[in-house]
C-alpha cells in the first residue's frame, strides 16, 4: 500500500533539509521525497501548513511494566508516546524486577509489538538488580535488543563498578547512561540546594552532587574510552564539564528534560508534588547553563525521563512523595512553545535534538527521512493552541507540572513504518 | 480589620498590618490569663483538634490552654494513639478528622507544608504548630509579642539569632515576621548548619557570632537538637559551646538593656549558659506565657465573628 504524504514543510536535519516537499511511503518505506510526486494510487495525506519532520526519539522513559502496571504498563505507555509525537522510546530498567537479563528485555518488546503503537527500546540494567554491585549479562540483552544501558533510578556509586562498565561496554559499542548523584552529597535532599529549600525548610539537593559525578564520569571515560552518557543533565556547571569534554574529544554525551529548561525551583514553593522530581528544578543560573548547551550544540537529547506515578502515590507530604513527572505528552508543545517559538533555537535544531540527536547517542541509523528508511514520522502543527489536560493523556498517570499551561504547538499525526498509530488532525 | 486568610499556615504570606493586628488582640488576652476565672465564651461550641503527629509538649499544651481558656471543645489526636502511626496516610487520617466536623485543626508535623496540603484536601481552619523545619508562626507570634513588651516597638531593631538555623522553624518564621516588621535580623550559627542562601529572606547571616551579637537588642539562642550532636555538623558540644554559646562574656557586645530569648526546649550550658537562662535579662518564662494568650488571638481572629455570648 502506498501513502503521499502532500505538501508538508518537510524539516529533516540530517539532509539540512526545509522545504516544502511530498513523501511516498511505499510497504512501510519511504519510497521518494521529491517536490511534487503524482499521487497515482496512493492515498493522499493532504499536508499543507504542517511540519513533517523524522519520527522524534525519546531515550529516556519509565515504563513500569513488570510490576507497577498501576502507574503505566508498556501499552500505555507506548501509546502516551504515540499522542505526543515520538514513533520510538527508550525505556529505563528500573521495573520490579530490574530489567537486567534477556527474559525481561524480550518481554518488554513482546508487549509493545502488542501495543502496536510507538517502537520501544528496552534500556537494560548496568549491574544486576541494578544493586551496583555485578555487571548484569550485557552482551546477552544487547544481543536480544538492548540499545543502551542504565542503572537510571539510580546513579552507578562505585567508581570502580562505573570504569568496569564502560571498559566492558566497548565490547558492544553501546552507551552506560548514568543518572549523576553522589549520593552522600545529596542524602535526603528533595528539592535544588538554594534559597527556595532554605526558605521551606527542606533537605537540600546541591547542584554539586551532579557535578562531582558528571567530572568523575567524564574522567573514566576518557581513561578507559567507553561511551559515557549523561541522563536528565540539570545544572550549569555539569554543562560546562561536558562542553569542555567535547571539545577535548571524550566519548561523552547529554540529554535535558523540558521540564528542567522551563521551570526553576521557584515552582515547588507551593508544594506541589507534581513539581517534585530527581533531579529536582534547579536555580535560574541553571536554565540559563542549559539553555546555552541547548543552543551552541552541547546537548546531544531533549528526552522526557517521562515518570508515571499514581495520584495517590502523589498525593502525600511533599517530602514524601515518589521523584519524577510525566513528559511524554507535553514535551513537543512545551519546546515549541517555550523554545521555538521564543527563538531559543530554530526549528530545524529542536527537530534535531529530538531525532538524529537521540539516535546518535544510541548508535542507531534512525531519526532522518531519507528514501530505502523506515517510514517513522512525525507531524507537527507549530500553530495549534493547547491547554494541557490530564484527561487528554493517554498516559496513566497525570503528574504533569504542566497541567492547565496553554502551549502553542504541537504533534498532530504520528506514523510508525508508514502506519498512522496517532492522529489528531 | 480581619485576618485575609481563613487559615494560619505560616508567617509567609501575612502582612505588617495583620501581625500588629494579632500582637494588639494577644494584649487583651494577657488581661483574661491574669484573671482569676480565665475564662472566655468566645470559642463556644466550636471543635479544636489538637492534630499532634510529632510529638510537643508544650506546644500542644499552649494550645490545649488557649482552647479551654477560649471555651473550645478541644481534642487531641497525637500519632501514636492513632492508625496515622499504622501506615494511614495524612490524606485518610485528615478525612478521618474533617468527618468530625472540627472547626479547627491545630498541626503539628514533621514534614513542611504538611498544613498546606491539609488546607487544600479538607474544610477546616488550619493553623501551623511547627511543619518540620519550615514554619512555626504562633511561636513567631508569641517571641515578637514578647520583644514588644520590652522593648515598645519591633522596627529597628537589633535581632540575632545564634544556633542550628539549618533545622529550625523557629528561626524562619522569626526572620520573615521581624523582617516585615522592620526589624534588622541576623542569623548566626557554624557554617555547616547554615542553609544556602538563607538571606534571601531579608535577613543577614555570619558564623562570626561575635559579630551577630555586636549591639543587639534582642538576643535568641536557638537549640542545637541532639541528633545534630552526632550527625558531624560540629565536633563536639563542648566545642559548639565554645564557639557559638551565649554567655554572659558574649552577651557583653549587645547591648547594656538586650533580652535574651530562647524558644525551648533548652541545653543549658549548650547553646545558652545557665546564669544567663536564669538570669534578669532572660524572658524565657515570659515568651511561655505569652504563648497563650497569643495563641488565643490567633484563634478568636480565624474565627472571624465570636460566638455570641448567650445565657444558656
Ligand atoms: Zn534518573
Amino acid at each position: 500500500m502506498k501513502r503521499l504524504l502532500k505538501n508538508g514543510r518537510v524539516v529533516d536535519p540530517a539532509s539540512a533539509t526545509d522545504a516544502t516537499l511530498d513523501i511516498l511511503i511505499e510497504d512501510g518505506r519511504i519510497a521518494a521525497i521529491e517536490e511534487s510526486i503524482e499521487p497515482g494510487k496512493s492515498e493522499v495525506i493532504e499536508l499543507e501548513g504542517l511540519t513533517v519532520c523524522p519520527g522524534f526519539i525519546d531515550m529516556h522513559v519509565h515504563f513500569r511494566e513488570p510490576g507497577q502496571e498501576w502507574k503505566e504498563s508498556v501499552a500505555t505507555g507506548a501509546a502516551a508516546a504515540a499522542s505526543g509525537g515520538f514513533t520510538a522510546v527508550a525505556c529505563m530498567p528500573n521495573t520490579v524486577p530490574v530489567m537486567d537479563n534477556r527474559a525481561l528485555v524480550e518481554f518488554v518488546q513482546a508487549q509493545a509489538r502488542e501495543a502496536g503503537m510507538s517502537r520501544v527500546w528496552p534500556i537494560g540494567a548496568v549491574t544486576k538488580g541494578q544493586d551496583g554491585k555485578e555487571l548484569a549479562e550485557i552482551g546477552d540483552m544487547n544481543a536480544a535488543g538492548a540499545v543502551a544501558f542504565s542503572d537510571d533510578g539510580r546513579p552507578i556509586r562505585s567508581s570502580q563498578m562505573m570504569r568496569m562498565a564502560l571498559e566492558y561496554s566497548k565490547i558492544f559499542g553501546v552507551p552506560i547512561i548514568d543518572h549523576c548523584e553522589d549520593p552522600d552529597l545529596v542524602a535526603g535532599g528533595v528539592v535544588h540546594e538554594g534559597w527556595v529549600s532554605s526558605r521551606l525548610g527542606f533537605k537540600g539537593w546541591p547542584g554539586v552532587a551532579e557535578d562531582v559525578i558528571v567530572a568523575r564520569n567524564i574522567l573514566l571515560s576518557d581513561y578507559t574510552g567507553g561511551h559515557v552518557h549523561i541522563a536528565h543533565m540539570s545544572t550549569a556547571g555539569s554543562m560546562r564539564l561536558v562542553r569542555e569534554a567535547k571539545a577535548r574529544g571524550s566519548r561523552v554525551t547529554c540529554e535535558v528534560t523540558p521540564h528542567h529548561l522551563v521551570l526553576d525551583h521557584e515552582a515547588v514553593m507551593e508544594f506541589d508534588t507534581y513539581t517534585k522530581m530527581n533531579p529536582p528544578l534547579r536555580a535560574a543560573e541553571d536554565l540559563d547553563g542549559l539553555l546555552e548547551g541547548l543552543a551552541d550544540g552541547t546537548v546531544d537529547a531533549i528526552a522526557t525521563d517521562h515518570a508515571p506515578h499514581h495520584c495517590d502515590e502523589k498525593c502525600v507530604e511533599f517530602s514524601r512523595a515518589p521523584f519524577g513527572v510525566v513528559g511524554l505528552e507535553t514535551a513537543v508543545s512545551i519546546c515549541l512553545d517555550r523554545l521555538v517559538h521564543r527563538d531559543i533555537i530554530s526549528l530545524s535544531r529542536m527537530v534535531e535534538l529530538f531525532s538524529t540527536g537521540p539516535a546518535g547517542v544510541l548508535g542507531m541509523d534512525k531519526g532522518k527521512l531519507a528514501v530505502g528508511a523506515e517510514a517513522d514520522i512525525t507531524v507537527l502543527d507549530l500553530d495549534r493552541e493547547v491547554t494541557v489536560d490530564a484527561d487528554d493523556f493517554e498516559s496513566k498517570s497525570e503528574n504533569s507540572p504542566f497541567l492547565k499551561w496553554k502551549l502553542r504547538g504541537g504533534p498532530v499525526m504520528t506514523m510508525v513504518d508508514g502506519r498512522i498509530i496517532h492522529d489528531r488532525r | 480589620m480581619k485576618l485575609s486568610s481563613r487559615h494560619l499556615l505560616g508567617i509567609d504570606g501575612m502582612t505588617a498590618e495583620e501581625i500588629a493586628l494579632i500582637l494588639d488582640t494577644a494584649e487583651g488576652f494577657v488581661q483574661i490569663s491574669e484573671r482569676e476565672i480565665k475564662k472566655v465564651p468566645t470559642l463556644r461550641g466550636k471543635t479544636v483538634v489538637n492534630f499532634f503527629v510529632e510529638p510537643s509538649t508544650r506546644t500542644r499544651s499552649s494550645f490545649e490552654l488557649a482552647e479551654k481558656r477560649l471555651s473550645a471543645d478541644a481534642l487531641n489526636f497525637s500519632a501514636n494513639t492513632s492508625s496515622f502511626s499504622k501506615g494511614e496516610s495524612l490524606l485518610d487520617t485528615a478525612k478521618n478528622l474533617e468527618a468530625m466536623s472540627p472547626d479547627f485543626i491545630i498541626i503539628r508535623h514533621s514534614e513542611p507544608g504538611s498544613p498546606h496540603f491539609l488546607a487544600r484536601h479538607i474544610d477546616a481552619a488550619i493553623v501551623n504548630a511547627g511543619d518540620g523545619a519550615h514554619e512555626h508562626p504562633t511561636q513567631a507570634l508569641l517571641d515578637a509579642f514578647t520583644i514588644r513588651k520590652h522593648k515598645g516597638r519591633l522596627d529597628g531593631l537589633r535581632v540575632a539569632i545564634v544556633g542550628d538555623i539549618n533545622h529550625s522553624r523557629v528561626v524562619r518564621s522569626n526572620v520573615l515576621l521581624l523582617t516585615l516588621m522592620g526589624a534588622d535580623v541576623v542569623v548566626s550559627g557554624p557554617p555547616t548548619l547554615l542553609p544556602r542562601e538563607f538571606d534571601a529572606m531579608g535577613c543577614r547571616m555570619t558564623w562570626k557570632v561575635e559579630e551577630a551579637l555586636e549591639g543587639a537588642d534582642v538576643v535568641m539562642a536557638l537549640r542545637v537538637q541532639h541528633e545534630r550532636m552526632n550527625a558531624g555538623y560540629f565536633p563536639t558540644t563542648r566545642e559548639y559551646a565554645l564557639q557559638f554559646g551565649i554567655n554572659s562574656t558574649r552577651l557583653k557586645l549587645a547591648k547594656d538593656d538586650a533580652i535574651v530569648m530562647h524558644p525551648g526546649p533548652m541545653n543549658r550550658g549548650v547553646e545558652l549558659s545557665g546564669d544567663l537562662a536564669d538570669g534578669n535579662r532572660s524572658v524565657i518564662l515570659e515568651q511561655v506565657a505569652n504563648g497563650v494568650a497569643v495563641r488565643m488571638a490567633v484563634l478568636y481572629l480565624l474565627a472571624g465573628e465570636p460566638a455570641r455570648e448567650t445565657t444558656a
